[in-house]
This record gives C-alpha cells, sequence and structure tokens, in this order.
C-alpha cells in the first residue's frame, strides 16, 4: 500500500464517517450501561424504601431490577454485536476495497 | 469477597461430611487433572512459537474464546462467596455480582476491537504503539504485575483454605499442589492448554451450578415464587431487599467504578483477546462471556437463597462467619455427599484454571513486554524470548507458592478489591487514552500509570479496609473502603495534564496513520 493510498482512506468521507459512527454508537452505548448502574447504586443508596416495593406476592422492585440489569447488560453487548456485524463490517468491506 | 474468612470454620458445628476425604470429590478431581494434563501434553506439541505460547496461534474461535474468559473471570471466590453473601445478607449479594457484570459491556463498547487490531500479546502493545516503547513497557508492566500479584495472593490464599475444607487436606500441601499443577499447565501447554483449561473448566461449574439450583428449585415445585417467599416468611421481607451493604455513596460508587472500568483492565482477562482470529471474534466473544457471566451470578442469586431457604442460616454461618460453605451445605442438603464432592472439585478446578490464567499473564509481561522491549530493545529471537517467557512461568509458579505460604491465615480479602482498583487506576486510563486520544503522550501515559497504580496502594493502606480493619487503628486517614474514585480520576488527569503540557508530535501523527489498523484491522498480526 502506498503512502498516498493511505492518505486518501484516512481522509475520505467514508472512513471518517466510519470512525466518527463508531464512537457514536460506542460512546451512546457506554453512556447507557453508566447510567444504568450508576443509578441503581443510587437507588439503593438514597430510596432502599421504594425498592421494596413488592410486585405480586414473591417478587419486589429490587429483584427485578436487579435481574433486569444483568439481562440488560447482556442485551446491549447484544445489540452492539448486530450493529458492528451488519453495518460497520459491510462499511469496512467497502473501504477495504479501495486499498491497494 | 472473603475466602480467607474459611480459616474461621468450625467442623464440628455441623454434621457435615465437609472437611473430610470425599471418595467422589477424589475422583474427579484426579479425573479433572489427568484430562487437563492430557490436554497439556497435546497442546505442547503444537506451542513451539511465540504466538502460540501466549496467543494459541490466535486460532481460538471467539465462542471458544468467550467460554474461556467467563473461565477466566468466575473464581471460586464469585462462586462461594457471592453464594455465601446472598445467603448470609440476601439482596446485596446481588448488587456486589452486578458490580463484576457491568465492566463486560464496557470492554464491548471501548477496548476489544481496537486491542485486537493493534497488539500482539499484551495490552501495553496498544499502550506502546505510537508512543516510546522502554518507559511505556515498564510502567505498564508495574501496573500488570502488580494487578496479577495481588489477585493471584487472594487466589492462593483461598485456594488453600478452601482445599483444606473441603478435602481435609493440609493447607501447605494444598498450596503446593495448585503451584505445581498450573505452572504445568502454562509451561507445556501456553495459552493453548490454558484457554481449554478455562473452557473446561467454565463448563463443569456452570453445568455444576445450574443441576444444584435446579435441585434446590425441585424442592419448590421449580418456582422461583414459592423459594422467594420461603425466605420471606424465614427471614422476613427485607432480605429480598437492600440491606446495608450501601451505606455511603462513595464508597459504593467507588468500589462501583473499581469493578466495572478494572474488569477492562485486568491483564490476564485482555491478553486473551489475541487469541482470536480477528476483531469480529473478538466482539462475538465478548457477548458469549457477557452472557455466560451473567447467567452465572443469576445461577449463585438463586443458590444463595435456596442454601437460605433450606440449609438455614445459622448452619451456615455457624460452619463459616462469612457464608462461604452456604453452595456447598446447599449440594449436600440437595444431591448428598456424592454431588458435594462433585461441587467441591468443580471450586478446586475453578481455582486452578483462574491462576494458570494468571500466571501465563504475568509471565508475557515479563518476557514480552520487559525482556524483548526494555532489555533487548525490540529486537530479540524468538528462541530467547520463549526461554525467558518459560522461565519466567517457573518463577511465577514458585512465587505464588511462596506468596501462598507467606500470607497463610491473613486477612486478604482486599486484595481482589485492590487488584481491581489498580486495573481500574493505572491500566484503563492509559489503555483508553491511548485508543481514542490523538494527543496522549509518552509521558502522560506514564504519569498516568504510575499515579494511578502509586494512589491506589497508597490510598488503600490509609482506608477502613486496611488501616482499621487490618492495622488495627481505629480511625482511618481516607475515608472510603475503596480508592478507585479518587485514584482513577487523578489518573486521567494526570494523564490528560501532562500530555497537554508537552504535546508530542510524532505521536500524534502515527496516530492517524493508526487509525487503518484500529478500524480497518488493515495490518494486523494474524
Amino acid at each position: 500500500m502506498s503512502k498516498t493510498n493511505t492518505q486518501e482512506i484516512l481522509q475520505s468521507s467514508a472512513f471518517k464517517k466510519l470512525v466518527k459512527n463508531r464512537w457514536n454508537i460506542s460512546l451512546s452505548f457506554t453512556f447507557i450501561m453508566l447510567f444504568v448502574y450508576i443509578g441503581f447504586l443510587l437507588l439503593v443508596a438514597y430510596d432502599k424504601e421504594s425498592l421494596k416495593m413488592p410486585i405480586g406476592e414473591s417478587l419486589n422492585l429490587a429483584i427485578l431490577i436487579g435481574l433486569g440489569i444483568i439481562l440488560f447488560s447482556w442485551l446491549i453487548t447484544g445489540a452492539y454485536v448486530y450493529w458492528a456485524n451488519n453495518y460497520y463490517d459491510k462499511a469496512v468491506k467497502e473501504i477495504k476495497k479501495e486499498i491497494i | 469477597m472473603s475466602l480467607n474468612l474459611l480459616l474461621q470454620i468450625s467442623p464440628e458445628a455441623t454434621p457435615s461430611t465437609l472437611g473430610t476425604a470425599n471418595p467422589v470429590s477424589i475422583a474427579i478431581f484426579f479425573l479433572f487433572v489427568a484430562v487437563t494434563l492430557y490436554i497439556t501434553y497435546w497442546a505442547a506439541k503444537k506451542t513451539k512459537t511465540g504466538s502460540e505460547f501466549y496467543a494459541a496461534g490466535r486460532n481460538i474461535s471467539g465462542f471458544q474464546n468467550g467460554l474461556a474468559l467467563a473461565g477466566d473471570y468466575m473464581s471460586a471466590a464469585s462462586f462461594l462467596g457471592i453464594a455465601g453473601m446472598v445467603a448470609t445478607k440476601g439482596y446485596d449479594g446481588l448488587i456486589y455480582s452486578i458490580g463484576f457484570l457491568v465492566g463486560w459491556p464496557l470492554i464491548m463498547f471501548l477496548v476489544a476491537e481496537p486491542l485486537r487490531n493493534l497488539g500482539k500479546y499484551t495490552f501495553a502493545d496498544v499502550v506502546a504503539f505510537r508512543l516510546k516503547q522502554r518507559p511505556i513497557r515498564i510502567a505498564a508492566a508495574a501496573g500488570s504485575l502488580l494487578t496479577i500479584a495481588f489477585y493471584l495472593i487472594a487466589q492462593m490464599v483461598g485456594a488453600g483454605s478452601l482445599i483444606k475444607t473441603l478435602f481435609g487436606l493440609d493447607y501447605e500441601i494444598a498450596v503446593v499442589v495448585v503451584g505445581v499443577v498450573m505452572t504445568s499447565y502454562v509451561l507445556f501447554g501456553g495459552m493453548l492448554a490454558t484457554t481449554w483449561v478455562q473452557i473446561i473448566k467454565a463448563v463443569l461449574l456452570l453445568s455444576g451450578a445450574s443441576i444444584l439450583v435446579l435441585l434446590a428449585l425441585a424442592k419448590f415445585n421449580f418456582s422461583p415464587a414459592e423459594l422467594f417467599l420461603s425466605v420471606k416468611s424465614q427471614y422476613g421481607a427485607d432480605m429480598l431487599a437492600p440491606g446495608g451493604f450501601i451505606t455511603n455513596p462513595f464508597d459504593a460508587l467507588s468500589l462501583g467504578l473499581a469493578l466495572m472500568l478494572g474488569t477492562a483492565g485486568l491483564p490476564h482477562i485482555l491478553m486473551r483477546f489475541y487469541t482470536v482470529p480477528d476483531d469480529k471474534a473478538a466482539r462475538k466473544s465478548v457477548f458469549v462471556a457477557t452472557g455466560f457471566i451473567g447467567y452465572f451470578y443469576v445461577l449463585t442469586f438463586f443458590i444463595g437463597f435456596a442454601a437460605l431457604a433450606l440449609v438455614g442460616k445459622d448452619a451456615i454461618v455457624a460452619l463459616d462467619k462469612g457464608g462461604n460453605m452456604a453452595a456447598l451445605l446447599l449440594a449436600e442438603n440437595t444431591g448428598g455427599s456424592a454431588f458435594l464432592g462433585f461441587i467441591a472439585s468443580v471450586a478446586f478446578a475453578t481455582i486452578l484454571a483462574v491462576v494458570a490464567g494468571l500466571t501465563l499473564s504475568g509471565a508475557s509481561t515479563i518476557s514480552h513486554d520487559l525482556y524483548v522491549h526494555v532489555v533487548k530493545r525490540g529486537v530479540s529471537d524468538e528462541k530467547g524470548e520463549m526461554k525467558v517467557a518459560k522461565r519466567a512461568t517457573i518463577f511465577l509458579g514458585i512465587l505464588a507458592v511462596a506468596l501462598g505460604l507467606m500470607f497463610k491465615g491473613q486477612n486478604v480479602a482486599f486484595m481482589v478489591g485492590l487488584a481491581f482498583s489498580i486495573a481500574a487506576s493505572a491500566n484503563f486510563p492509559a489503555l483508553l487514552m491511548s485508543i481514542i486520544w490523538k494527543g496522549f503522550t509518552t509521558k502522560g501515559a506514564v504519569w498516568c500509570m504510575v499515579t494511578g497504580a502509586t494512589l491506589a496502594l497508597i490510598l488503600i493502606v490509609l482506608s477502613p479496609t486496611v488501616w482499621v480493619d487490618i492495622m488495627g487503628n481505629s480511625e482511618a486517614i481516607f475515608p472510603l473502603k475503596n480508592p478507585t474514585i479518587v485514584s482513577m480520576t487523578l489518573a486521567f488527569v494526570v494523564g490528560i495534564v501532562v500530555s497537554l503540557v508537552q504535546p508530542e508530535k510524532e505521536a500524534a501523527d502515527l496516530f492517524e496513520s493508526e487509525k487503518l489498523r484500529t478500524y480497518l484491522g488493515h495490518g494486523s498480526e494474524k
């Protein structure tokens, strides 16, 4: 690969868009995860009472939220994999065609 | 997490076969060791080059690596400790385990793919990619080795006391056995053997814990609702809701950050991303690992509550104050002494696998980062590097045994927290900034890592965890139990300020051309 070719790719709008999209998605997902987890910790620290709210006969809000966060953590990594496999990888393939 | 509390055990308290030589557990344990040593023999024939020793030839599939990551991460401490925490403190145990899980999505979003594309064998490869090799390698090696050492001490001491309790074997013999077997895995079979040990252990642990939950739930007509009702009627509704675990929100946040971001800075976890062929497989492995680890924590939650309902809090605490025996007592209660033997040997296998992963990661830091890039300044023949890697493995094996013996009977529970704290304060900030920030410089990175590691160490000594609980002073100098909120924030600040004060033009220029490799995988290690 020649040096000019490298520069062309780095300067191309397709590549710039790829990098921008990648971090837009990654950082948004990161902040969602931080928000969910830190929100949970603050809720536990400041409002234990509302977490005791019963749901049905045997469950309560705390258990539902706790197990929900575990499921959510997995689903959000799944969402990222879905995006990366379907959009990111395709864009990478397109750009890689340009590399001589 | 306090496996060391096992030392407070009083076996005469309950009529349990714990602590006696259980024929089933001995048989299964020997079977495990025989199978894994055979795999090591098989792997040894395929482990000749550096890439084979450190990264299993990058031939592990995404799914396999996901299982191996889960195996590396699910320690005996989290199996027995978290189940025990739920069994004694109820819901609070779940808060702890959630902290251990939420770091995984962040590994996915922030580091997994760039790490795979930029690096070769260690995370320092990524940080040093466009910066000056020697200072970065030295600082990153210090961060890695400190993290590994503290993690290793906690595991070895836990192993000694656990095996003593489970098999009635002497603490010293147990520590030596663990040291010898795990050193053999790493020394002869390298990453390939270590990976398969992790995979087998993960499958054993996940299936063992699943069977345990099924057997326990069978006593509640397979209805979790009935289990919760039983806990509620015996111990009150408060057991099912947050209790005293989080009193100071800053403490909670600091521990939360350590668990979450420390996971993304653990050298033995990061190293696993080099075993897969490309970034796509790296991504898949995080998804698989997150699923299995999450499922595992759900299981420990049910194991804890089932132990509480079926075995009873008094019986659990009578055997061990920290509740660490809850899962084993539940196994005996639901499946008899044969099943107890099975679960006990799974716990033993778990420890072996985790310490093997740690040792391999430490050996690669010594040979790849320190020997090749610092001593030999980047020019070394593969033969020489492998020789150093093997010597480092033997050295670390001996060190692990020595540390295990040295810290016998000491309170080492805080060391896992400290390992995560150093990982979050020294390794993670430098790794993240080197990936995303063009202006990051050599000096900035070194100062960032030195600040993070030093502060984490000093502040934990001054914290209530060590200053009051271990050294017996009446009041702590630093108020938080976990220093991460301070040490990590300052590591970021120092890294940014030092980089801004003295920019490094070559590093910024290289950042642009590095992008082809970071985002397209162009030129990545195959």
